[in-house]
């Protein structure tokens, strides 16, 4: 076996990308709904949650997984939830040194990754029974699907709602002197639900292999 | 029973996860917190000029650029609310004194009169920016804070030199709906308040943010346009400014201002 595939395998190229589309965290294994509705009215917003997600869960499945085999089993969770919360932590401190505009928007959101379900889903599900390299992968592989669910969502929400994509003025609105009137629900949570929902159909129709039989 | 059983290595291992995770968290916080503050006070210093219009919103300047303007065109004096009296330089540099923080220490302020900006505390002293031409005073730019739907909004407000006439108005921190009530950081919506009017011919401070569209500055001047779809957020601004405009807050500052106090 040479080295490029031991690193990179077929259970590690599982690991990453089965969960972006597959297995993806919200579409599938609806997980993460929470902050999906709250940080979706802006793609940018959508992005810096998408990777902030991203690296948590990954570096956290990678702390797991690495004394996954030293935890007590009685302090699991607890154990999990101290890896997390620190990474959080360390995230938003980040975020505040070196993008501070963005981090006075985020600041409530990325405090919440805390309780975000994918990350702690993943370490409980994925990480304690794997090596730390495929948990690693997991975890980018699981913040990528959440990211790209995130900015789906965003896209149709920022579009309609505020006629902008990524802050460029896509439909000039009437407020700003343009002629597109901004769909005010779309900017409000509820929004957020029935995209969602539409995606997790559009999903399940294209790959039906992933309903559930009743 | 397997080794990681044991009571006591359960103890023994939750003390060094908890060890370690606050050592991580010690060293970021740490290593990080003069950036962090840095960002912060040339956050509130840029929003400061965008009140003053001395900045545009469009523009995108580096940190020395802005600081540059900053101290050539600002000068910061802290002024006890309660008297309107400037404070001596002497007493506190101005520079490093932190009004948002001065509010949060028991010793620096006080608990708020009862009001309906959800205002709780508030400072002994204040922090005035006087905006400067040479010698002369052009504007004064004040902070103001208050309560909207979902959180603090906290701005700067622009008056000119007769104390009354709004020049410009800022929301650097607010947690608005983006598109509704977060329509208070549009420039667009804050260029509406130039040339309007907090006082009324009392000095009572009369200005309220109305439900749709005030006239022009010129005739309808202490009114301003509603933002469609955020009452709360509209009618959370209509309070902080009557707030912060009253005795409560800059009133008697201001009222040495147009007699002429100068930094």
């Amino acid at each position: 076996m040479t080295v490029a595939t031991a690193i990179f395998g077929k259970g590690e190229r599982t690991a990453l990308f089965v969960p972006i589309i597959a297995n993806n965290p919200i579409g599938v294994q609806v997980l993460g709904i929470c902050s999906a509705l709250a940080v979706t009215t802006r793609m940018d917003k959508a992005l810096v949650m998408g990777l902030g997600v991203t690296i948590v869960t990954a570096c956290a499945n990678l702390a797991v997984s690495v004394v996954r085999n030293w935890i007590p089993n009685s302090i699991r969770i607890i154990v999990q939830l101290a890896i997390i919360a620190s990474l959080v932590i360390m995230v938003d401190q980040v975020l505040k040194a070196y993008l501070f505009e963005l981090s006075l928007e985020l600041s409530v959101f990325v405090g919440l990754i805390i309780t975000n379900c994918i990350v702690m889903g993943r370490a409980e599900g994925y990480a304690m029974q794997n090596p730390p390299w495929a948990s690693f992968l997991d975890g980018i592989g699981n913040g990528l699907g959440y990211s790209l669910v995130l900015m789906l969502v965003a896209f149709a929400r920022e579009l309609t709602g505020a006629g902008k994509v990524f802050g460029y003025v896509v439909l000039p609105v009437t407020t700003e002197g343009g002629w597109y009137v901004g769909n005010g629900l779309m900017l409000l949570a509820p929004s957020g639900l029935f995209i969602i929902a539409l995606l997790v159909w559009l999903l399940r129709t294209w790959k039906p292999e992933l309903q559930e039989k009743d | 029973m397997r080794r990681t059983d044991s009571t006591r290595y359960t103890f023994v291992f939750a003390t060094v996860v908890c060890v370690v995770c606050a050592l991580l968290i010690a060293v970021s916080a740490v290593g990080l917190r003069d950036r962090q503050e840095t960002n912060a006070l040339l956050y509130r210093q840029k929003n400061v000029l965008l009140a003053a219009s001395l900045v545009k919103p469009a523009d995108d300047l580096p940190e020395k650029a802005l600081q540059k303007i900053f101290d050539d065109n600002i000068r910061v004096r802290l002024v006890d609310l309660a008297t309107g009296e400037l404070l001596p330089l002497a007493k506190q540099d101005p520079k490093t004194y932190d009004q948002l923080k001065a509010r949060n220490d028991p010793a620096q302020s006080r608990v708020a009169p009862p009001n309906n900006a959800g205002v709780s505390r508030l400072p002994v002293y204040g922090a005035a920016y006087f905006v400067m031409k040479g010698d002369a005073v052009q504007l004064v730019v004040l902070p103001i804070e208050g309560v909207g739907m979902w959180g603090t909004l906290y701005g700067f407000l622009a008056l000119e030199r007769d104390g009354n006439t709004i020049r410009g108005l800022t929301y650097y921190d607010q947690k608005e709906t983006p598109g509704l009530g977060g329509e208070v950081s549009n420039p667009r919506w804050q260029a509406v308040w130039n040339g309007r009017r907090v006082y009324n011919e009392n000095w009572e401070p009369q200005l309220v943010v109305i439900k749709g569209k005030a006239g022009p500055a010129e005739t309808d001047p202490m009114r301003v346009d509603g933002l469609s779809g955020a009452t709360i957020t509209s009618n959370g601004v209509s309070r902080l400014t009557a707030f912060w405009m009253s005795n409560h807050g800059w009133a008697r500052f201001l009222k040495r201002f147009r007699e002429g106090v100068k930094p």
